[in-house]
């Protein structure tokens, strides 16, 4: 291996494992915030690319039936649930979060498909049909069993990425797409030449990952997720409702595994079934920053990135077992390293 | 006086057992009232279950709305707040950021800064140690940092769950100090303690829980001057 090769191969590597930041970022924030390991985050990143490719065919994706049905159930399912308990003084309030703000997103996005939007417009509308998708699943399938194990959430949470596997086969269609670049700038860097698409993806990761940071540090909202994620009794005990933090998380994830969607699609084929890889490589990442530390992740996820790209130039067929292979080690090392922070948090 | 919090046959239960049995117990506005007992008594358990941690039977009136089934959530922002006995820092964050999420609960974010120099005033040990993160703080910090987090939701009641426990005793004095400084506030108190004579000394009202009920009550005035308590909690004179 030549040192040119080396750097297209970091460059590109670089590039794919920020988009991996991107969906392990938002991995640790609901995992954080709700201790549920959302592993149809991938399936969010894939079903924008689709998406945004439907959006540009001209076509009406499935995701905005997606998001009319998740609306219908998950309002059902909170009126139902708020007459039970006697609160129906709630009732004006979860008719326009369950029903009225998502129908008007997939009715705003009908609306505008027809007047033939720009590229810039069709980006914005795919975000907006993905965004309400995750925090209505959250409503629908986790809220009932908040209490629950990490063990049960997870397992949870794999079949519901089965289901959207399934409903993404049933939306789309079995053919992969590729949407045309964002941009074709491209430039000369150290003697290697990085597309434009590459350094906005970059870019991209590192826009999003300050913008959550400043979220994080300077609003009271993104405090009171901080404080559900170190001590959801606490943050209770202040008025923080844990079902919020919970909806604002997958609401702010969905939205970071939107963009590294819409960043992958024009680089890589996206099939209704790729999320899974994205997710589980994202996952990677996530572990490696113990599934708490947003910058953790965030090397995490760049280092599975470089690692695949070079294990791709060794032999492509078997890229996905040498990433995965990197699993078991970090794993050992995980365990052995929580071991003390348990003693710690003992104390 | 107005009656601040009621608490009428209320019963607790942990997996069938019953923790605490038909108690009822009232605070007025204005008082301090606190409830003394040997461990295991069910007296953390009481307070779990007024601020809506541990479901009930019973019944629970705050400021004359029924609280009973209320979600923790809802009991905060009518302005009920408890210290528990674990104080649930935000041990990662800021002492700083833990005061300003004390105040999450307020709608009217206008008074927030105001209220945050108040308690700053109160304990300047914390303005010294505002970029510092809670969990580096020491059992006296930490308490006082509960304290202040709480003071910062403006409670018209504060439930404090052994506030004194594994103190020193020139800060346990310190406490019960500020605790009776809350009174001129026009902050209601409902006192937790293992340090009967301390809560006793500062309390207007109390009640003695023995095995999840109410076996006595009184003035704290003259719980203090009662023989058997004398024995029983008050290490004799």
């Amino acid at each position: 291996m030549t040192s040119d090769i080396a750097a297209i191969l970091a460059i590109d590597g670089i590039a794919t494992g920020a988009v991996y930041a991107l969906v392990a970022i938002g991995t640790v924030l609901i995992f954080t915030v709700t201790r549920v390991i959302f592993i149809p985050f991938g399936d969010i990143a894939a079903f924008t690319a689709l998406t945004l490719a439907a959006l540009d065919a001209k076509r009406f994706p499935g995701t905005g039936a997606l998001v009319v049905a998740l609306a219908c159930l998950a309002t059902l399912i909170e009126v139902i649930s708020l007459i039970r308990n006697g609160e129906i003084r709630l009732l004006p309030r979860a008719l326009l979060f369950y029903l009225a703000i998502p129908l008007a997103v997939v009715g705003i996005a009908w609306l505008t498909m027809r007047m033939d939007p720009p590229l810039a417009v069709r980006l914005v509308l795919a975000l907006m049909l993905i965004t309400p998708i995750a925090p209505l699943l959250d409503r629908i399938v986790f809220r009932p069993i908040a209490d629950g194990t990490v063990l049960l959430l997870l397992t949870v949470s794999v079949a519901l990425h089965f289901a959207l596997v399934g409903l993404g086969l049933l939306f789309f269609g079995p053919e992969g797409v590729r949407t045309e670049p964002l941009t074709s700038f491209s430039t000369e860097f150290a003697g290697v030449l990085v597309s434009g698409q590459t350094m906005l993806i970059v870019l991209a990761a590192l826009v999003f990952s300050g913008l959550l940071y400043l979220f994080f540090d300077f609003t009271l909202v993104g405090k009171s997720l901080r404080a559900t994620a170190v001590n959801r009794t606490g943050s209770r005990l202040m008025g923080i409702r844990p079902e919020r933090a919970g909806t604002i998380a997958y609401l702010l994830g969905s939205l970071m595994a939107g963009v590294s969607g819409i960043l992958i699609a024009p680089v890589n084929t996206v099939f209704y079934d790729s999320g899974f890889l994205i997710g589980l490589k994202a996952f990677v990442g996530a572990i490696v920053g113990g599934m708490t530390s947003y910058p953790g992740a965030a090397i995490g996820a760049v280092g599975v990135g470089i690692l695949e790209s070079f294990a791709s130039f060794q032999s492509s067929a078997l890229k996905d077992v040498i990433v995965f292979s990197l699993l078991i080690p970090i794993l050992i090392w995980r365990s052995l390293a929580s071991l003390h922070s348990e003693e710690e948090i003992e104390e | 006086m107005s009656q601040m919090l009621s608490m009428t046959d209320v019963t607790v239960c942990y997996d069938n057992v019953e923790a605490v049995h038909n108690v009822s117990l009232s605070v007025d506005e204005g008082q301090i009232v606190t409830v003394i007992g040997p461990n295991g008594a069910g007296k953390t358990t009481l307070l779990m279950a007024a601020i809506g941690l541990l479901a009930s039977r019973g019944s629970m009136v705050f400021r004359g709305s029924d609280i009973q089934k209320m979600s923790v959530e809802d009991r905060v922002e009518r302005r009920l707040c408890l210290v528990p006995e674990k104080r649930e820092l935000f041990s990662d964050m800021s002492v700083a950021d833990n005061l300003l999420l004390g105040s999450y609960s307020l709608r009217d974010r206008s008074g927030v800064q105001k209220t945050l120099d108040e308690v700053y005033d109160r304990f300047p040990r914390l303005r010294e140690r505002q970029r510092q993160a809670a969990g580096t703080l020491s059992g006296g910090e930490r308490q006082m940092l509960a304290l202040g987090r709480a003071l910062m939701a403006k409670p018209a009641l504060l439930m404090l769950d052994e506030p004194s426990l594994g103190l020193a005793p020139l800060i346990v004095r310190e406490i019960f100090r500020t605790i009776a400084s809350l009174r001129d506030l026009g902050v209601s108190i409902l006192l937790v303690e293992q340090n009967a004579r301390a809560a006793l000394e500062t309390a207007d009202y109390g009640y003695v829980l023995e095995t999840g009920a109410i076996v006595q009550s009184g003035p704290a005035k003259d719980l203090i001057h009662d023989p058997r308590l004398i024995t029983a909690y008050l290490g004799g004179h």
